[in-house]
């Protein structure tokens, strides 16, 4: 069906155009005068009024079709009495008997019989399918055609019908992450009627077992996310003493010192990191850093732990150099040329500059940055899983094991746990308090980033 | 008017290149010490170019090449051995626009003198910025909010911080780079009358658009076209009669 609703529309879409192009040009042939708008309008504007109802009628049979059927079946089947029913499995036999998928031998009459009026209901369906589809496309088609004249805008039209697509396809974006917020929020309630919001919060026992299956003897869970969260921000923090200096003085030597041609090679080379899979930083940092940290642990006489926040935090802060760095020399750049010449032209030199000029005036969008590859590093995920270890410790010595809210969500998710147990419902809990800090820090950041725009341009 | 024979700034054969194009040829000419120097002359004919080879701002363009000899008092800068930091500490800048720094109007002009370590103490430093702002002609409007940022000011004010930020670290000469383009009449015109003022103690060259300004505030005019150095000479005598027909159509408004 799919495919040959595809030719279909093709087809009403070619006719349609040459069809509106025909129109309008017999018209301005027989009136000899010049039309408001140019013939590709025209065409174009029948195009829509063909393609659009078409794909409205393609969509609802995608969505309804097979509600509508198996609606009808579930009606007019023969239940036998006194029997009970699964409807989802009776549903799931007849499709299968009607696709020849299993043999139906075997199989009572009735579903037999439902399977073959099943099948003729899909035919039936099919084939209304398609003359409705060429009958919709026809009608479009003819009523736009019946609108055009000379007078006739259709550049106006076209253009608005190009404002609606626009603005729908904006609208898809906003609304998924509106449901995906909504989501969170509901799983979240679900989870906090089962662990009290004061625990999850305050309480620093993180021991999220609980019986997976009912009547299995386990410990009662305790479910408080303080030490997650401690994790996270000494992960985090180790990044950012990696990466805050590191990116600063790369974004000052770029932007201040390299000459451009320097610059146009090192500024994408720096993006290269930024491109890849922190996946392969998660490896890096559990094969070579992290043994590399234990060793360095053991010879100033720290027992280090295989993984630990040192290895992923020195990895993460890697991973966002290029984060600072871009956005900083990005800022730094944006510095008015005016306030270096004012500096220098006193007699200050290059190190006088920048401290005492240049850094003053872009700190806010350093900040910003900074504030962004924080939130980057506090979503990150895929490195700490790999480097920072599953166990939920309140320390503050990054040579041990942590673990981050990333982790703990990806450990909650993975298995085969029912989907009400608050185990489960914890990955959205900590999710959904992740989502408040890094959109609370990316709201900050772009508000610092943007008050600092204002003031120079 | 006081006359006086002492050649502050001498540049001979000056050429400038922005990459393969020159912007200056052969430019030649003494300034004399505590007057006045206009350079007038059409929109890219190389005055503001041959104003920032007297303090090496051209440095900062990398493409930019200067060559010929320019010496300040007597001492050569269009060298590799010259102190560009002394030498840009004696030779203060004002920009075309008021280019305050993003700090308190104190800290504007403090920058220069703490920078060089001109003042010892707490009160050199602040009897420093005061004696600049009162000569900038700026202190009476801003003594009470001396704490508030630079970019507070009117754009005039932020103008005649700029001065007072150039003067506070004792140069010996003033350079201007349409200092009043940005401005409206009645600033132009508190800047002029100051520009007047400083011309006692300062040697001030200034590039100007307007022909009358010019005329109002210099006691010297040089007038650039495509990079030459057209003609030069007494204000008076380069605005009545001057010898080349160029300069002539320029003054009376024929081309530029």
């Amino acid at each position: 069906m799919f495919f040959w609703s595809i030719v279909l529309i093709l087809i009403g879409i070619y006719s349609s155009y040459i069809f509106g192009k025909s129109r309008i040009k017999k018209l301005v042939y027989s009136t000899n005068l010049k039309p408001k708008s140019q013939y590709n309008y025209h065409a174009q504007y029948v195009l829509s009024w063909c393609l659009l109802p078409a794909l409205i009628v393609y969509f609802s049979w995608a969505i309804f079709e097979e509600q509508i059927i198996q609606n009808l079946i579930l009606n007019s089947f023969e239940y036998v009495e006194g029997a009970a029913y699964d409807y989802g499995l009776l549903l799931a036999e007849i499709r299968n008997v009607a696709n020849n998928i299993d043999f139906s031998d075997g199989k009572s009459q009735e579903i037999i019989n439902a399977a073959a009026q099943y099948k003729s209901l899909k035919l039936t369906s099919q084939i209304s399918f398609y003359i409705s589809i060429i009958i919709i496309m026809v009608l479009g088609s003819l009523y736009a055609v019946r609108k055009i004249n000379i007078q006739f805008n259709a550049q106006d039209t076209i253009e608005k019908y190009i404002k609606y697509l626009l603005i729908f396809c904006s609208s898809i974006a906003v609304l998924t992450t509106i449901g995906i917020i909504f989501s969170l929020i509901f799983e979240s309630f679900r989870f906090f009627s089962q662990v009290s919001l004061f625990e999850f919060l305050f309480s620093t026992e993180w021991y999220p077992f609980i019986p997976i299956r009912e009547g299995q003897a386990a410990a009662e869970g305790s479910f408080g996310a303080v030490p997650i969260f401690a994790g996270t921000f000494l992960v985090m923090i180790v990044a950012m003493c990696v990466a805050a200096p590191i990116g600063l003085f790369t974004a000052i030597y770029l932007s201040e010192y390299a000459s451009q041609k320097v610059r146009k090679t090192v500024k994408p080379l720096l993006e290269i990191l930024a491109g890849i899979p922190t996946i392969v930083y998660g490896f890096f940092a559990f094969v070579t850093v992290a043994p590399f940290v234990k060793s360095f642990g053991q010879s100033i006489g720290i027992d280090a732990s295989p993984t630990s926040a040192l290895a992923a935090g020195l990895v993460m802060g890697v991973m966002i150099i290029p984060f600072i760095s871009s956005l900083s020399d990005d800022v730094i750049n944006s510095v008015p040329q005016s306030l270096r010449e004012g500096s220098l032209g006193i007699g200050a030199n290059k190190a006088e500059t920048i401290k005492k000029v240049i850094l003053p005036a872009a700190l806010p969008g350093i900040v910003g940055a900074f504030l962004l590859a924080i939130s980057r590093a506090i979503g990150e995920t895929m490195i700490v899983v790999v480097a920072a270890g599953t166990a939920a410790n309140l320390t503050a010595n990054p040579f041990e094991n942590v673990t981050t809210v990333t982790v703990q969500i990806v450990v909650a998710l993975i298995g085969d746990q029912e989907f009400d147990n608050p185990r489960t419902l914890s990955a959205f809990a900590l999710g959904l308090v992740l989502f408040v800090i890094t959109l609370s820090l990316n709201v900050l950041a772009l508000r610092i980033v943007k008050k600092y725009r204002e003031r120079y341009e | 008017m006081v006359e006086n024979n002492n050649t502050k700034i001498s540049a001979k054969d000056v050429d400038v290149f922005y990459s393969e194009k020159q912007a200056l040829n052969k430019i030649s000419m003494d300034i004399k010490e505590k007057e006045v120097t206009a350079l007038i002359g059409p929109s890219g004919c190389g005055k503001s170019t041959f104003l920032r080879c007297i303090n090496r701002m051209n440095d900062l363009i990398e493409i930019c090449k200067v060559t010929g000899s320019i010496k300040v008092d007597n001492e050569e800068i269009i060298s590799s051995s010259t102190d560009v930091v002394s030498l840009r500490s004696k030779i203060g800048m004002v920009f075309q626009k008021p280019n305050p720094f993003p700090k308190s109007i104190f800290d504007n002009v403090a920058y220069g003198p703490s920078i060089h370590g001109l003042a010892d103490t707490k009160s050199d430093l602040e009897n420093i910025v005061i004696t600049s702002l009162k000569k900038a002609g700026l202190y009476n409007e801003v003594k009470d909010r001396l704490n508030e940022p630079g970019t507070s000011l009117s754009g005039g004010q932020q103008q005649r911080l700029c001065i007072a930020r150039a003067i506070a670290v004792n140069p010996e000469i003033i350079l201007m780079d349409e200092p009043c383009s940005a401005l409206d009449p009645i600033a132009t015109a508190i800047i002029e009358e100051l520009i007047d003022e400083l011309r006692l103690n300062y040697t001030i060259i200034i590039v100007t658009h307007s022909m009358q300004q010019a005329a109002r505030v210099s006691q010297k005019t040089c007038f650039f076209h495509l990079g030459e150095l057209i003609e030069s000479g007494e204000t008076n005598k380069i605005f009545t009669n001057p010898d080349n027909t160029k300069t002539q159509d320029y003054i009376t408004g024929r081309f530029g």
